[in-house]
């Protein structure tokens, strides 16, 4: 049976995700081997190709981004109680309001177009968030259904956008909008690869939120709500303004980086614009312990099995969904790390009565 | 005789401290051993060992002279050894019954509910089997601990602090119960920090200080003050009774309704003032309406405007933030998770009531650090640093942390409840000590414990609370123990309930 401990050991806290990452491993070798492919072949193929070439490591940074700046803003739900399922709704609301945006700019507009984009699409997933901020609010309704139920809502959206009112006439009835014109797109880090100048902001955003979460009143009221709501009522802590400014921060970042996708590498809305970078931000916030440099690097981990779920799909013939399976592994092994080092296993003894 | 319990050179370190160091103990079959000390003197460790809990580094056990291995709690109990803990372990969403029958041998729930109900007439401590225990109050909670131990006819019956949410009334039953216990052979261990409840009750007693048995007296002929010179090793320093005479109304409770919730029994139309200088105790039965009372006073929960007034302002539509502005300061009964925010330092819990803290600033580590350096020094809080997580203080140190935060901020009015329950007597002491130097400054207090001795020392008036409603006001030397705790149990004058003008 398992007996929590006095004292989880916070230096295992900390090397818990560690210990998760390389048992997902493992258990990746594993599965390699019995699909038939030499395991270390495949893990190779999976962790290290990806990383041989600069422009490996540029599509390493690019696809952190959406996983960066939507898993800060999820730590912040989190670390105040908001269980923000929806992030993936938010990304692609976003992505709405910054790619209607990014419609509107010809040939002739000036390149400063790229920064109303920004704002829309942060504006497009704070919105998205609203909703479900004001049903919690108002008729208490639980954010982990509202949230996620959202998601689909804006797919939905995306989907008719696409196939309807901004299906580009000339794209042969494929889903999927007219190329941006060159002032709504992101402004390229390295000519020659897709880095865009969303890599920066996502780091920006991450320390924002650090100093957001670590030193300002705000943050220290967001952790004393999630940590003790009595307590924060105690000290006249309004659950409500937290449960707002929760939402709101975590919808304008996923709403950012569903904006920088589609005038980032993708160019253009089209039906599906996010291999569900909402719902990996989830475990990477768990991985990275809702601090925002634990994000980070949990995004560059959880990016590289994006990429190597690709590689090994083209490579060895191996099934795309290889990518959903390592995620799943490492959610698994990391719960199951975590309950470790919060409990200790105690067996049954014999016990004569 | 051979001893129904030996407990021989029981030691037990943990990382730092060594709890026990080779204690030996031996408790005879019928008899009342007090076990006496300070918080962290190694009482509940001793008695953790004796019930399977934790486990000697060194050392045995002994059960009617022969060694047993106490393994967990179930071998305990099935050596006829049951405890009563001072932190009850209840599950909050079952029933009083499931509760009681978890732990026992199966049986049918009707054959439990029915010896349950026998218990709990017999020794007059009722409760409805079917409520959930998340309903119930603190005091309602320990009965259920207490008939839970009795479920299983002990031979040796340990008693974590039992009497503390008792009336006086419920303490005479408990102890009638215990003397009949002991008469019928069952040997009692009760562990106390009142001096006065060991005097009438253990035949024997034992002090326990830094781990070490110190030692072991007959309390019916000694002195309270020499008990306690026992316990802490040095002379107790005598309260400061200096006071200043009371002047102007400093709180005006008038009319407070509120409904009754899941959270805590209502308010009935309660009515009091407080002045500047006096310290007005209220009693009562923990779940009568003190967690609504606080909460409204305080501003945890809204009310109409002018049921609470302070200094003549209504207040009663006003957040804690904005009373706290006002003068308003308060030490809630539970320490962890509403006093206090476990998984924080002592530092950042400095910021909770912080008067100065504005939402769109940026935390002063610094300024926090400091100010929890002059709590921890002022009100000598046992710690290492202010970098410390608070849920790693006793319970004392936590409380006197607490109440040093508040304290520290030079309040007006200060609503403190049960401040020293579950402490040590050093740092009731203290805490005490502080009320009265607050009092002396021309602070107005609220007083509310379940501690009629510490109601009689320090307050100036006294209430009681019943079922959401509240008596007039008495002073303390005008109305008895037994007389309080008639009103305790809701019968007080019925002519005095328009009362609320200050009786001096």
């Amino acid at each position: 049976m398992l007996i929590p401990r006095e004292h989880a050991s916070r230096t295992w806290l900390w090397l818990s995700p560690i210990v998760a990452i390389a048992l997902t491993l493992l258990a990746g070798a594993v599965l390699f081997a019995l699909m038939g492919t030499s395991p270390l072949n495949g893990l190779h193929i999976f962790m290290i190709e990806p990383l041989s070439s600069m422009r490996g490591w540029t599509e390493l940074a690019l696809k952190a981004t959406p996983l960066i700046l939507c898993g800060v803003g999820l730590a912040v739900c989190f670390r105040a109680n908001v269980w923000n399922i929806g992030a993936e709704g938010q990304l692609i609301a976003g992505a709405i309001a910054g790619g209607g945006i990014a419609l509107l700019a010809t040939a002739d507009t000036p390149r400063v177009w790229f920064g109303f984009v920004l704002l829309a699409a942060a504006a497009g997933g704070a919105l998205w968030a609203s909703i479900t901020a004001w049903l919690r609010d108002r008729f208490h309704a639980n954010e982990i259904l509202t949230s996620l139920m959202l998601v689909y809502v804006a797919q939905q959206l995306l989907s008719w956008l696409v196939q309807g009112p901004w299906r580009d006439p000339l794209g042969y009835g494929f889903p999927q909008t007219e190329l941006f014109a060159v002032a709504a797109r992101a402004p390229l880090l390295l000519e020659g690869t897709r880095l865009n100048i969303g890599s920066v902001l996502a780091l920006l955003a991450a320390f924002a939120i650090w100093i957001l979460l670590a030193r300002t009143v705000i943050g220290y009221q967001l952790k004393v709500i999630g940590l003790a709501p009595i307590a924060a009522r105690y000290a006249g802590f309004s659950s409500r303004r937290s449960l707002w400014i929760a939402l709101l921060i975590s919808g304008s970042l996923a709403g950012v980086a569903g904006g920088l996708e589609v005038v980032g590498p993708i160019g253009q809305l089209t039906s599906s614009i996010s291999p569900g970078y909402g719902f990996a931000a989830i475990i990477v916030a768990f991985v990275g312990r809702l601090h925002p440099l634990g994000i980070v690097l949990a995004s560059l981990i959880m990016a590289l099995f994006y990429i190597g779920g690709e590689l090994a799909q083209s490579r060895l013939g191996l099934p795309s969904a290889l990518t959903g399976v390592f995620q799943g592994l490492l959610l698994f092994f990391l719960l199951a790390c975590d309950t470790f080092v919060n409990h200790r296993v105690q067996f049954r003894r014999g016990v004569p009565t | 005789m051979t001893p129904r319990l030996s407990l021989r050179s029981l030691s037990k370190r943990y990382s730092s401290t060594v709890a026990a160091d080779a204690v030996s103990l031996d408790v005879t079959p019928g008899e009342i051993v007090a076990l006496l000390g300070e918080n962290g003197a190694g009482k509940s460790t001793l008695m953790k060992m004796a019930y399977g809990i934790t486990h000697p580094d060194s050392g045995s056990i002994a059960v009617d002279g022969a060694v047993v291995e106490i393994e967990n709690p179930k071998r305990a109990r099935s050596l006829g050894i049951a405890m009563v803990f001072q932190q009850f372990v209840l599950f909050d969403a079952l029933s009083v019954l499931d509760n009681v029958a978890l732990g026992l041998p199966p049986a049918p729930m009707a054959a439990i509910q029915q010896r349950l109900l026998q218990l709990a007439s017999r020794y007059r401590l009722p409760l409805d089997p079917s409520l959930r225990v998340h309903d119930l109050s603190v005091g309602e909670r320990q009965r259920i601990e207490i008939l839970r131990a009795l479920m299983s006819t002990p031979r040796v019956l340990i008693l974590d602090e039992p009497t503390s949410v008792l009336t006086p009334q419920a303490v005479d039953v408990l102890f009638d119960t215990l003397r009949q216990l002991a008469v019928d052979g069952v040997s009692v261990i009760f562990i106390s920090h009142k001096l006065h409840e060991i005097r009438r009750l253990a035949t024997r007693c034992v002090v326990m200080r830094a781990g070490k048995i110190v030692a072991e007296v007959d309390p019916r002929v000694q002195s309270e003050t020499e008990l306690a010179r026992l316990m802490l090793g040095v002379e107790p320093s005598p309260p400061d009774t200096q006071r200043t005479p009371a002047n102007e109304v400093a709180l005006t409770v008038s009319r407070l309704s509120v409904v009754n919730s899941d959270e805590h029994c209502g308010l009935s139309n309660v009515s009091f003032e407080v002045r500047s200088g006096e310290i007005v105790g209220i009693a009562g039965v923990s779940g009568n309406g003190q967690g609504a009372l606080m909460a409204a006073v305080s501003g945890e929960i809204r009310v109409a405007s002018s049921s609470v007034r302070l200094f003549g302002l209504s207040v009663g539509a006003l957040g804690t933030a904005e009373r706290r502005q006002l003068g308003l300061r308060y030490v809630p009964e539970q320490r962890l998770g509403h006093g206090a925010v476990a998984g924080m330092s002592l530092a950042e819990n400095v910021c909770l009531t912080s008067a100065s803290i504005k939402a769109f600033d940026l935390l002063d580590a610094n300024a926090a650090r400091a100010a929890a350096q002059r709590i921890v020094e002022r009100f000598d809080v046992k710690t290492t640093a202010p970098t410390q997580n608070v849920e790693t203080l006793s319970g004392g140190n936590l409380q006197k942390y607490i109440v040093g935060r508040e304290v520290l901020q030079a309040p007006r009015v200060l609503l403190i409840n049960q401040p020293t329950w579950g402490v040590d007597a050093g740092s009731a002491a203290s805490i005490r000590n502080e009320l009265l130097k607050l009092r002396a400054s021309g602070c107005a207090i609220v007083l509310l414990s379940e501690e009629l001795d510490e109601l009689y020392q320090l307050a100036d008036r006294l209430l009681v609370m019943a079922d959401g409603r509240m008596s007039p006001a008495s002073e303390p030397h005008l109305i008895s123990s037994a007389e309080l705790g008639r009103w305790m149990a809701g019968s007080w004058p019925a002519h005095a309930n328009a009362d609320m003008t200050h009786a001096a």
